[in-house]
């Protein structure tokens, strides 16, 4: 395969957002097309990740439309839907491009515009990737999923609630350095577990997760401009290399795998994304897990061979995840605090290790980070995308 | 009532008595305190000035509650309301939010508005939970008829609580028929839904003595959710 790299990056802010799908889309497109600094090289092909479009804005063939949108005729264009896990579907597919040959730059954008219908609907939807008739039909949804999955890890491991509040602690004070975070506001301990008012500050959604255990429900846009080796050299600049991608899947049911708690198909893709790389979990500076739910990032954080299993709640008690730890996970504040625009999700992983490996990431930078690790978990966990990128000198 | 000319005293509504809201203090998410108190009549000038940059901002109906809120208060400063009150939030004396509502009789309360200006943090719940303990806990009434203007209203007080319909009144706001919060179904949705504890220290009462206002500029990008665009 052909090396391929990311010459740029960029995202819109994500929250609620009042713009039409195809604004958030172009807006995040342009600012990674100016990040990348491409000058007259053209762009051979679109990949658009997106989950909802069709149900939620009315529109389909996303790609087709953000090429016209960007006046980036003839490129090649694709949309990608894969769940959660679309936005690095949607990468796979551009790096696959570009490492077969067939193409030298493909723009990669993420979108998804879900606030515009109700939490019922948008909980609805989300919801309509679980198994139609083994889940969808008895009302599970993925806060109900995550809850069962958080109390199974919980009676397994040791986890407590408390536990759960780090993560969200930690999350909030990285997203209250993110300009681009949905919410940017720190929370603490006493807030939302601990004192009496925590019980109304932070409501249980699906016991034993809370409020403030659970990603918000976000507009946004992220993209990425990937090249190849030629391009890449034209360009100059800092050069941030895709060097492993792992993909994996499982059970589409959850209660049909034997040990629900492990989550297979992360370890799996993981593994694949580090042997490609040709480097192992210790050599990760930074990551970013898909913390959809608290309890996901610990356990990823386990999946992806960063802690042995049962261990991840320990090294989060030792402060190794902290934006000065060993081991930063999701200094952008996750999709706990950043947000969860679902098909842009995948997509904005990579644009903050991006940022994060070029040291472009200003108060929530990680110091000297050259390894980065990305996992989007779609569906509930039966696919996974894992990707590792790498500077080069 | 001797000090006012008799004409003033035909447009002026008598006065039932009403109790005064005990402060209380709230420790919200984030992990500042957040002091609940009555607001007076000589404090409204300053909510008006609040209130002002929010009747242009359409977002979750900040412009409708705003308006009829900014014109309730100013009937609270001239007695043009029959035995209203209005409660604020402060953050180190900052506004964080307000509500107000007024007694109908002995057993009747009538919900007006709720408006957060901090959000994110549960304000207007903690406000709103403030509003029916007032109701029922220190003025003794039996139900608060309350209706919603906006979705995230309906969701906060309809679901939440869950209340009754009463849709054979109609609520003084206008609008839809009226629900009702029961004394019953708000003392059983206390322990999830009213925090806060009493006395208020000092110290505490003191930072919240005066109402301080973040800004036109901070209060619209508050309620409206926006943040720098740095893309």
């Amino acid at each position: 395969m052909n090396p391929v790299y990311i010459a740029g990056a960029g995202m819109t802010c994500f929250g609620r957002s009042e713009w039409p799908l195809m604004q958030l889309a172009s807006v995040a497109s342009l600012a990674a097309l100016k990040h990348a600094n491409l000058g007259d090289i053209p762009v051979d092909g679109v990949v658009v990740a997106n989950m909802g479009a069709a149900r939620v804005n009315k529109q389909t063939a996303l790609g087709s439309a953000l090429v016209d949108q960007l006046a980036l005729y003839p490129a090649a264009a694709e949309s990608v839907e894969n769940g959660p896990a679309s936005g690095a579907s949607a990468v796979k597919v551009g790096f696959q491009a570009i490492a077969s040959g067939m193409a030298d730059v493909v723009l990669v954008t993420g979108v998804e515009r879900m606030r515009v219908v109700n939490g019922l609907e948008g909980t609805d939807f989300v919801a309509s990737l679980s198994h139609p008739v083994a889940e969808y039909i008895y009302g599970v949804t993925l806060p109900s999923l995550a809850g069962m999955f958080a109390r199974l890890v919980m009676d397994k491991f040791g986890v407590e609630r408390k536990h759960l509040a780090m993560v969200a602690i930690k999350n909030h004070a990285n997203g209250a350095k993110n300009p681009y975070a949905h919410i940017q506001q720190t929370v603490t301990m006493e807030g939302i577990l601990t004192l009496p008012e925590a019980a109304v500050n932070n409501p249980p959604i699906a016991e034993p997760l809370h409020m403030f255990d659970c990603c918000p429900v976000s507009d946004g846009a992220a993209s990425v401009v990937l090249v190849s080796e030629a391009v890449a050299a034209k360009l100059g600049g800092p050069k941030v290399r895709i060097a492993g991608i792992g993909q994996a899947t499982d059970t589409h049911a959850v209660h049909e795998r034997e040990d629900p708690t492990d989550l297979k198909a992360v370890r799996i893709a993981a593994a694949k994304a580090f042997d490609r790389a040709g480097l192992k979990p210790g050599d990760v500076d930074v990551a970013e897990l898909h913390d959809a739910f608290t309890i996901l990032e610990i356990a990823e954080s386990e999946a992806s061979g960063f802690f042995p299993r049962g261990e991840g709640h320990k090294a989060l008690e030792r402060g190794e995840t902290q934006l000065d730890g060993s081991l930063p996970i999701n200094p952008s504040g996750g999709l706990k605090a950043k947000g969860h625009p679902v098909g842009a999700t995948g997509v904005a992983q990579l644009v903050e290790l991006t940022w994060q490996l070029r040291g472009e990431c200003a108060a929530r930078q990680v110091k000297d980070a050259k390894v980065a690790y990305a996992c989007n978990f779609g569906g509930f966990g039966n696919n996974v995308v894992a990707s590792v990128l790498q500077r080069e000198a | 009532m001797g000090n006012i000319s008799d004409l003033e005293a035909l447009l002026r509504p008598p006065a039932m008595d009403m109790p005064v809201y005990p402060p209380k203090a709230i420790t919200l998410a984030s992990g500042e305190t957040m002091v609940v108190r009555q607001a007076t009549r000589e404090e409204v000038p300053t909510l008006l000035e609040a209130l002002y940059p929010l009747l242009w901002v359409e977002r979750d109906f900040y412009d409708i509650v705003a308006a009829r809120l900014f014109a309730e208060l100013l009937a609270f400063k001239r007695y043009r309301v029959k035995d209203e009150y209005v409660l604020v939030g402060l953050i180190d004396g900052e506004l964080a939010g307000l509500v107000n509502g007024r007694l109908v009789d002995h057993k009747t309360g009538m919900s007006y508005h709720t408006l957060t200006v901090r959000r994110g943090l549960r304000v207007g719940s903690h406000l709103f939970a403030a509003k029916m303990e007032y109701h029922i806990e220190h003025c003794q009434q039996e139900e608060i008829l309350i209706v919603a203007e906006s979705p995230i209203g309906f969701r906060r007080w309809m679901i939440e609580y869950p209340l009754e319909k009463r849709y054979e009144v109609q609520h003084e706001l206008g609008g839809v028929p009226s629900w009702v919060l029961p004394k019953d179904v708000y003392l059983a949705a206390k322990p999830r839904l009213v925090a806060g504890h009493r006395p208020v220290s000092d110290e505490l009462m003191k930072s919240a003595a005066t109402i301080v206002l973040p800004g036109d500029e901070t209060v619209v990008r508050q309620v409206a959710g926006e943040k720098e665009e740095e893309s």
